[in-house]
């Protein structure tokens, strides 16, 4: 068996050592070792979003992430929206339009609809629909979540 | 695997060193969006996992001789957001664009999408219409090859062992040229194209075609670079009789196979009209500049 | 157990302050902050992790496995196979669950378990897998339904006869069971029709695409006591299953549920879970198996694919005179299809007379197929409602115009025997003909097209409990599962029932040692019954606050009034006492009579039938055969909305669902028997860039045997959608497809086809 590797991960601001082996995956460490089980796994091979996570401000797919690669680096999920306290715009608006039924999909959404309003305070019903054409929900029919992440975005704007 | 399993080399000279060192099988990972795919549903197994992304030049995205010069580790989404690279060459941008979801194109590079050799990878016709060349390091030194000579056959390439390519570089545009990349899917996203078409026109201040480059993908083992249908439309203004002879040049180029994605037949009916859109397109831009 | 719902008690006129709002779900915030813990997120101490080792061969007999260099390896603490399951003989139900489950004498589809193991790592798990040797005897395979029909085929199963069949031959048969539905006399029917069209159809298997996989941690105890956790859609039903299929006593196993990440009916039935308890028993720790994706593919149940002949009649009136099908559905390498309510619902929304449907499930080398919403209705009704458009059309009818003068209407009795009580079929296509998209015109290059959909919705077993707390504060257990939001509407209904504010009531999800019999949650039966129940359990608690206040205030029962949540002195009595609120009286429960609560066990019925109309518009793209869905609109009866938001979403995700299965989704299998496409990268469900927004339209058209009038809404989105599209398409390109999906290749051939 190879060696494990010592890694030193910061994830939603909390510094994290742990062992892991070469090709173990960001996701795989997210919820088993660190027990951060909000970022969900759908399908492992990038192709559903459940998985999404910031890393040094890029939306990726946990899945598609070796940890060993995050060895100083810094990772968002969907744990660290709320900042211990309040729900953000974004958590708020799809509470109160519906935008989420079994919610699987929705750690996942939010973090890449984050990912989009922190670049693009203002996208268009399209531009909402093409960022998010990575993160696959069976539930909804997309329809009330685009509707909550524009309705976040214009609280955002301040209108 | 390997004890260590993993290796984040820093210079190109390390990342070389330590493929050509490695017991055993040793892969190169850029983003890691096909070949994370490929391990854990246990098509390959490597010995070693080289990560080139902490190599400087290989991330890097730099104005050379008029052009650009790209790292081959670059991520699909730091190249959308060059907006000079993206004013020059929108047809490669449609391409990388194109790979994956943007969770995927935050990490996936030009680099991975050519080396893993995919007849249907999106970045690569557009990549060999606009006539890169990629500048590739190995045991025995440095050299550049054209993109169009790199790939030999699905998952095949002509990199020997322990080469790595570093970076890519497109040449200066001359004024009256314009790029597109198109492809046919089912869905809007997400989807492996079924056929895909890279143009690459310039045109001389009365309009006539003076060179072009179809790319055609997904219709053959490799990207095919159609000559045929470049001399159709070299020497004329690039009216619908043109256009129509380049589309069934292109759809006479195919050699595709039916499989999950498109049946052989689809595939040539179809060729000729992503190539016939994605010329029109590019000459639309080719037209404004 | 005598309950107090002797009569639902509904009345239009009732002043409704919760039921019909708009209110934050209660797991809402859980579910977003990650919270919320689904199948695959506990974490249990001494947890080890399960791998299923699957057949690569579609068919084969298995002669021996070895799994002795498994059993070795460092981590591995124990392995199972077929040796560790119960004999149970085939052909029975129970035989074919627990083989399944883990293969015995032979395995029938690329991915059918053959053994397993548990490990103290996942990759010591997989390593383990590669080690189990087994020998295998390649037999020949067959995939298509229609194939396995004829009299050459490789046959699955040499046990297997043809149920409901008298003039089967007493042979080995891949056709499992026959069904026939008869009513009036289509012969005669036909004869006055002055148009009749008849026409082929024909679907693929797909799959319901719940985005979180099965998920599940078993712990098993010395004394035989077993613990299970995981994503379902019927704890109870999962228990008495693995009573059965592990011999172990009911009582003896608790099913507790996780959240479930979606379901659709492909979470009725269990994959992992019986092996992740018999490796808990073999190693007396906890146990955890997550399917993978591919494995979800290749395994799970996915949706019946078919074939189907159909004719229908009509006169030069509009009036439908006859309808006639013959059906056959896979089901796969086991049997059970609910074929029985593609027949039944197929025809049953208009006013039919003379019906005729034979139905055929056959058995072949894939997954056993598992419910979808309305299972085995959409891929018939996509034939149906494209022959009932083109008919309108012939007869020279708006195609709402012809549905509405055929549509049936309270006192109807169905095919299957059921008389309609009050039902709102017309009211929905009322509202469709009046609606924004159906009275736009038709934008320039794209195609309309519409399909009504009915579904019967389901009652059924159902126990639930309502407990009052000191503070007056309200706990409902429930036994079903969420979907659709019913925690929360069945949470609205409680608070309506006990004139308290949403806010005072909870709902907990009680485990099988918890709370009585729930059938499955399926059917759209939940909130409908799961909300009957607990209506009938909030008036018992209101009956003993009643009977409380009356002894606080000494006069008799009758003279208690309830109302606006507070119990009052009524008759001669009023106004001689201040009113009681329900923590007045709740308060003083161990001064009283014990705790306040009610509990109610009921097989319910009353079930209100659903209706839909769905009108799509699309553009085809005639180069390539792509197709963009442009405009949808769904219009549903609902009964009573309890939570409009929650029903629009019910609407909006049967819509999508539906273009996906219409547009793309299939199962590809090649020459050797091996799944194609089993990720879902070539599993191709919608994104949200392939979709515009959905228009919806809840028309209400009470179900007075319910307490608020509703009716069940999750099936009935799905099952105008393939025809919808179809129909949209087939004016778009001028020929209706015939075969689902509908995807670029086959349409571009149809274009081609008519253009030359």
């Amino acid at each position: 068996m190879a060696k494990k590797v010592h890694v030193t991960t910061t994830v939603n601001g909390d510094e994290h050592q742990y062992l892991c082996e070469p090709t173990q995956t960001l996701v795989d460490i997210l919820r088993n070792e660190l027990e951060l089980t909000g970022t969900k796994e759908g399908c492992s091979t990038g192709d559903c979003g459940a998985c999404s996570v910031i890393v040094d401000g890029d939306l990726v797919c946990s899945c598609l992430v070796l940890a060993v690669e995050t060895d100083g680096k810094s990772v968002e999920t969907i744990e660290g929206m709320a900042g211990g306290g309040e729900l953000t715009p974004l958590q708020r608006n799809f509470l109160e339009l519906n935008g989420l039924q079994c919610g699987i999909c929705t750690p996942g959404i939010l973090i890449a609809a984050k990912a989009l309003l922190d670049r693009k305070p203002d996208p268009t019903e399209t531009e909402v629909r093409f960022w998010l054409a990575g993160n696959l929900c069976r539930c909804t029919g997309y329809d009330k979540i685009i509707r909550s992440v524009l309705a976040a975005a214009e609280e955002m704007r301040g209108n | 695997m390997a004890e260590e399993g993993y290796a984040a080399p820093e210079t190109v000279d390390a990342a070389v060193s330590l493929l050509g060192g490695a017991d055993g099988d040793a892969r190169v990972m850029a983003g890691g969006t096909d070949i994370l795919v490929q391990l854990h549903t246990e098509l390959i197994d490597p010995d070693l996992i080289v990560d080139i992304k902490n190599i400087p030049e290989l991330r890097a995205i730099t104005e050379e001789a008029g052009g650009f010069r790209v790292g081959a580790a670059a991520s699909g989404m730091t190249l959308m957001d060059h907006a000079g690279f993206n004013a020059a060459w929108p047809g490669v941008m449609e391409g990388v664009s194109l790979i994956g979801s943007i969770q995927v194109k935050g990490r996936a590079s030009i680099g991975g999408n050519l080396c893993n050799a995919s007849p249907a990878a999106d970045s690569v016709p557009p990549l060999i219409a606009a006539g890169a060349v990629a500048n590739i390091a190995g045991p025995s030194g440095s050299r550049d090859v054209p993109v169009g000579d790199i790939v030999t056959g699905p998952g095949a390439t002509s990199l020997g062992p322990g080469e790595i390519i570093v970076s890519f570089a497109f040449p200066a545009r001359p004024a009256h040229s314009g790029d597109c990349y198109l492809r046919l899917t089912p869905r809007t996203e997400m989807d492996i194209a079924v056929v895909g078409a890279g143009v690459n026109l310039t045109l001389d201040d009365a309009g006539v075609c003076i060179a072009a480059r179809i790319v055609l993908g997904a219709v053959a083992p490799t990207p095919l670079l159609v000559s045929a249908a470049a001399d159709a439309l070299i020497g004329t203004k690039v009216d619908d009789a043109a256009l129509a002879e380049m589309a069934a040049a292109a759809s006479a180029a195919c050699d595709p196979i039916s499989d999950k994605r498109g049946t052989k037949q689809y595939r040539i009916k179809t060729a000729a009209v992503i190539a016939r859109r994605a010329a029109e397109k590019a000459l639309e831009r080719a037209r404004a500049n | 157990m005598p309950t107090i719902l002797e009569q639902s008690g509904y009345s239009a006129d009732r002043k409704l302050k919760v039921v019909g709002t708009n209110p934050v779900k209660h797991d809402g915030p859980d579910k977003v902050t990650g919270r919320a813990k689904f199948g695959a997120d506990l974490i249990v101490p001494g947890m080890l992790f399960g791998k299923i080792l699957r057949s690569p061969h579609p068919h084969a007999v298995v002669k021996s496995i070895d799994t002795s260099k498994a059993e070795a390896l460092a981590g591995v603490k124990a392995v199972c196979t077929r040796e560790d399951f119960p004999e149970i003989p085939q052909g029975t139900g129970f035989g074919d669950m627990t083989r399944n489950i883990m293969a015995r004498e032979k395995v029938y589809y690329d991915g059918h378990p053959v053994a397993a193991v548990a490990a103290t790592s996942e990759s010591i798990a997989k390593k383990a897998l590669k080690l189990i040797v087994v020998e295998y005897e390649i037999l020949p395979h067959v995939i298509d339904a229609v194939e396995a029909m004829q009299p050459a085929a490789p046959i699955l199963h040499d046990y297997l006869r043809t149920t409901g069949d008298g003039s089967a031959p007493d042979e080995p048969t891949n056709i499992v069971n026959r069904l026939a539905i008869s009513m009036g006399d289509v012969e005669k029917g036909f004869a006055e029709a002055d148009f009749i069209i008849e026409k082929e159809f024909d679907s693929q298997p797909m799959h319901q695409g719940y985005i979180e996989p099965q998920g599940c941690v078993a712990s098993c105890s010395e004394d035989g006591q077993i613990d299970l956790y995981c994503t379902t859609q019927g704890t109870h039903v999962f228990r008495d299953r693995l009573s059965a299929i592990l011999k172990t006593d009911s009582s003896k196993i608790r099913v507790s549920q996780s959240e479930m990440g979606g379901g659709f009916g492909g979470k009725t039935s269990f994959y992992g879970e019986p092996v992740a308890i018999v490796l808990s028993r073999k190693t007396r720790r906890p146990v955890k198996i997550v399917l993978t994706r591919n494995e979800v593919f290749r395994c799970t149940g996915p949706v019946a694919g078919s074939k189907s002949r159909i004719k229908m009649g009509a006169t030069k009136d509009g009036r439908i005179v006859a309808a006639e099908s013959e059906l056959v559905f896979q089901c796969g390498a086991f049997a059970g299809s609910a074929h029985v309510n593609g027949a039944q619902a197929m025809f049953t929304r208009y006013a039919l007379e003379n019906i005729e449907v034979v139905s055929h499930e056959v058995a072949s080398n894939r997954p056993k197929v598992n419910a979808f919403r309305a299972p085995c209705v959409p891929q018939v009704v996509f034939g149906v409602e494209g022959i009932v458009s083109e008919l309108a059309a012939k007869v020279g009818m708006d195609p709402l115009d012809f549905r509405l003068k055929n549509a049936a209407a309270e006192g109807y009795t169905t095919c299957y025997g059921v008389t309609f009580g009050p039902i709102g079929f017309v009211e929905t296509l009322e509202a469709a003909k009046a609606c924004d998209h159906y009275r736009s015109p038709v934008p320039e290059g794209q195609g309309r097209g519409v399909s009504a959909g009915f579904w019967f919705n389901r009652g059924g077993d159902t126990t639930g409990s309502l407990t009052v707390a000191p503070d007056g504060s309200v706990t409902i257990l429930l036994g079903t599962s969420d979907v659709a939001g019913s925690r929360l509407s069945i949470s609205m209904m409680a608070a309506e029932e006990l004139g308290v504010p949403l806010d005072k009531v909870r709902a907990v999800f009680a485990d099988t040692s918890s709370i009585g019999n729930n059938r499955v949650t399926a059917g759209s039966r939940t909130t409908f019954s799961a909300g009957m129940v607990i209506v009938d359990s909030a008036r018992q608690a209101i009956a003993e606050m009643t009977r409380r206040a009356a002894e606080i205030w000494d006069v008799p029962e009758d003279g208690v009034t309830f109302q606006d949540g507070e119990f009052r002195p009524a008759g001669a009595n009023v106004g001689e006492f201040d009113p009681l609120t329900i923590a007045d009286i709740a308060s003083r429960t161990s001064v009283s009579h014990g705790a306040i609560a009610g509990h109610t066990e009921m097989n319910v019925t009353g079930e209100g039938p659903g209706f839909g109309l769905h009108i799509v518009d699309v553009e085809v793209d005639k180069e390539t055969g792509r197709v963009d869905v442009k405009r949808y609109t769904v219009v549903e009866d609902a009964g009573k909305a309890i939570h409009p938001l929650q029903v629009e979403g019910q609407y909006q995700g049967g819509a999508v669902q539906g273009v996906g299965w219409a547009l793309n989704e299939e199962y590809v299998y090649g020459e050797d028997g091996r799944l194609q496409n089993p990720s879902f990268l070539d599993y191709r469900m919608p994104v949200a860039s392939d979709v515009p927004m959905i228009d919806t339209v809840i028309v209400e058209v009470p179900n007075p045997n319910h307490p608020f009038g509703l009716r069940g809404v999750g099936e009935v989105p799905v099952v105008p959608t393939l025809a919808a599209v179809g129909n949209a398409i087939g004016n778009a390109i001028g020929i209706r497809p015939q075969s689902l999906p509908m995807s670029p290749p086959k349409l571009l051939e149809l274009i081609d086809g008519a253009g030359s």
